[in-house]
């Protein structure tokens, strides 16, 4: 029993860090832009099937490959928020912002489904099912690094947020957009290029999940209740909180499931409810973040 | 003034024959499906408005009510061994189940605010998407069959059109009441400033939570209609996430915050994504082509297509005149700086 409960909690804590990466871009994206990027599932779908495709077509790693999926990505996330998002204005912007990704995902979801058709595949390079042999317990490499390199992506994210001048404007421009904008801040730039990170660290994020999971054009909608779910209880706009809400999370997803198979979804939820009844500004972040 | 309001009952009644003429007029059942399920959308989209088109709460967990109203009465058909014509008694039955669900959703949701409410409704939504998969009296994934209809294809989808356009109607006396109404005035205050509204003696929760039971009941309803219409539900068909997202789009897509924007939504984009579904020259690109579509009307008409229309009507008649701005769309302009996306909206509310 308690031999499970330890292999759980090491499953939840290394998947949770591959959650943490993608739930990152969508906690930056909100925080700066206060924009809900429905379509930030589809994306995370959209870098996994690059991966697939540079894997399968053009046999290149899929670590190695994340030097092109990565890049490729971010112009992606410009180009969105260059023809789309940042053309929103008015009252409403975050309400539209929220149907304008959604629009964009049915777009990219529809494109999908067109290039690779309804059934579901996987990356599987050939060490897909080696395992590495820890204190008694097997765990797979593929989630070992995946988990290592969302915690130095986090990490990377972490630095360029508070570490550099361009971090100091993100930062300046969550705290007030309009003084930011009077202290020569070039708002636009550096909206664009957020949401571009934003969205590019969804190529490494999706690489490894589609290595751990089954997917196809579909599964982005369950993703995306789970990462909205994961940068609320963080703190929106909190990247140490998106990588705490999403080991806790999964974590107890992955205890669960020793028991109770059917309801551990449903428990992740109500989880989600109880602790946002006691802490509304979610488990990290500070009440001032932004205005409740 | 007073010719305008003459005007305006006078094209409602058009309206309204027309409606009530449609499936007489076009009696083939694949083109009286579209009103069917159109008039079903628009009553959805009208309970949609009555909570979060007056209060500014952005409900994504409708299809909770949707779900509960169409499982209430295929548990209650079956369970009951009802047969035929009886099964619209349970109509009722579907309402108040929406109701009393919307109580204990109400009392957690309805505590946070903006966001995190957008978030917490759609979480609650997937643990009644999977309650509905795990129970054991919901017929797992499989979901729940209606009893049988003897009526022809013809009349089947003729009767239901009026049951349906029926719902529509009384949510749309409803909404109306509500909108003109003193409690109206409090959600509407409720939206532009909740804190000084409470400052001002509004009871918050106790109008939020009205609102949102009379929401959760019409659209309950409306899940009970479209059950029996349809024969079946399933957990991924009666819970249904993209029901929630596509209702909040018919009515940003009409014009937010008006009955006649959010009903006139569901008209156009139901039957439009039904159509795309049935051209097989689009066959795999129907999703694409919709997204474009909802993409131009959101980018170029932002308000949605009726603000926008009248918006162009005005125009057109005053030219030449000195223009006089409504005073309802001066907040909604675009403001003096248009150069940078307003950031800072978020911390107003």
């Amino acid at each position: 029993m308690a031999r499970e409960l330890t292999q759980a909690i090491v499953n939840g804590i290394l998947i949770g860090g591959v959650y943490a990466l993608m739930a990152v871009g969508l906690t930056l994206i909100f925080g700066v832009l206060d924009i809900i990027n429905i379509a930030q599932g589809v994306l995370v779908i959209l870098g996994a099937y690059l991966s697939y495709s540079l894997f399968n077509k053009a046999h290149i790693d899929p670590y190695i490959g994340l030097l092109i999926t990565i890049p490729a990505m971010f112009i992606i996330g410009v180009a969105i928020h260059w023809a789309f998002i940042s053309r929103l204005r008015g009252s409403e912007r975050t309400s539209m912002t929220l149907l304008v990704t959604y629009a964009v995902g049915l777009i990219i979801e529809g494109i999908l489904y067109k290039v690779y058709g309804a059934n579901n595949v996987q990356i599987s390079p050939s060490y897909i099912d080696s395992s590495a042999h820890v204190l008694g317990f097997y765990i797979g490499w593929v989630y070992i690094w995946g988990f290592v390199i969302a915690v130095a992506l986090v990490g990377a994210v972490y630095v360029l947020l508070y570490r550099t001048r361009f971090g100091r404007s993100v930062r300046a421009i969550m705290q007030n957009g309009d003084a930011a904008r009077l202290v020569g801040i070039n708002v636009n730039k550096v909206a664009a290029i957020t949401f571009g990170v934003g969205v590019a660290v969804t190529a490494a994020g999706g690489m490894v999940f589609g290595e751990t999971n089954a997917f196809n054009a579909n599964s982005g909608y369950d993703l995306i209740s789970r990462l909205l779910s994961i940068i609320i209880l963080g703190g929106m706009g909190s990247v140490g909180g998106a990588l705490g809400a999403a080991v806790f999370m999964l974590t107890l997803e992955s205890v669960v499931t020793i028991w109770q198979p059917t309801w551990a979804i449903a428990v992740y939820y109500a989880a989600l409810v109880i602790i946002l009844l006691w802490r509304p500004a979610g488990l990290f972040g500070q009440k001032a973040v932004r205005a409740q | 003034m007073k010719a305008q309001t003459l005007a305006k009952s006078g094209g409602l009644v058009v309206l309204l024959v027309f409606a009530v003429l449609f499936p007489q007029v076009f009696s083939n059942p694949s083109v009286t499906n579209y009103g069917v399920l159109a008039l079903v959308f628009a009553t959805a989209a009208v309970g949609w408005h009555i909570f979060s088109g007056n209060t500014g709460y952005i409900a994504l967990g409708q299809a909770v009510f949707f779900g509960s109203g169409a499982y209430a009465m295929g548990i209650a058909a079956r369970d009951w061994h009802m047969q035929a014509t009886a099964v619209f008694e349970l109509l009722p039955l579907s309402a108040v189940t929406g109701a009393l669900i919307a109580i204990p959703f109400g009392l957690i949701a309805l505590r946070v605010r903006r966001h995190t409410f957008i978030v917490v409704t759609i979480a609650i939504f997937f643990i009644f998407q999977l309650m509905a998969f795990n129970f054991w009296f919901t017929g797992g994934s499989s979901g729940l069959g209606s009893p049988f209809l003897s009526w022809a294809p013809v009349p089947y989808n003729r009767n239901f059109y009026y049951i349906a356009l029926a719902c529509a109607v009384g949510a749309i006396v409803i909404a109306w009441l509500v909108g003109r109404s003193r409690f109206g005035l409090q959600l509407r205050a409720i939206r532009d400033d909740e804190d000084r509204a409470r400052g001002l003696g509004v009871k918050a929760m106790q109008v939020k939570m009205a609102a949102y039971m009379i929401s959760g009941t019409i659209t309950a309803l409306i899940g009970g209609v479209w059950f029996y219409y349809l024969n079946q539900v399933q957990p991924q068909t009666g819970f249904n996430p993209l029901f929630d997202l596509t209702l909040v789009l018919m009515i940003f897509f009409g014009g937010y915050g008006s009955i006649a924007g959010s009903v006139l939504g569901a008209l156009i984009i139901e039957p439009l994504s039904l159509w795309l579904n049935t051209i097989p020259a689009l066959n795999g690109f129907n999703e694409i082509v919709l997204g474009a579509i909802l993409l131009l009307v959101l980018l170029f008409m932002p308000r949605g297509i009726l603000p926008t229309g009248a918006e162009f009507i005005t125009k057109i008649r005053t030219r030449g005149r000195p223009a006089v701005v409504p005073a309802t769309t001066i907040g909604a302009a675009p403001s003096a700086t248009p150069s940078a996306p307003s950031v800072s909206s978020g911390g107003a509310r």
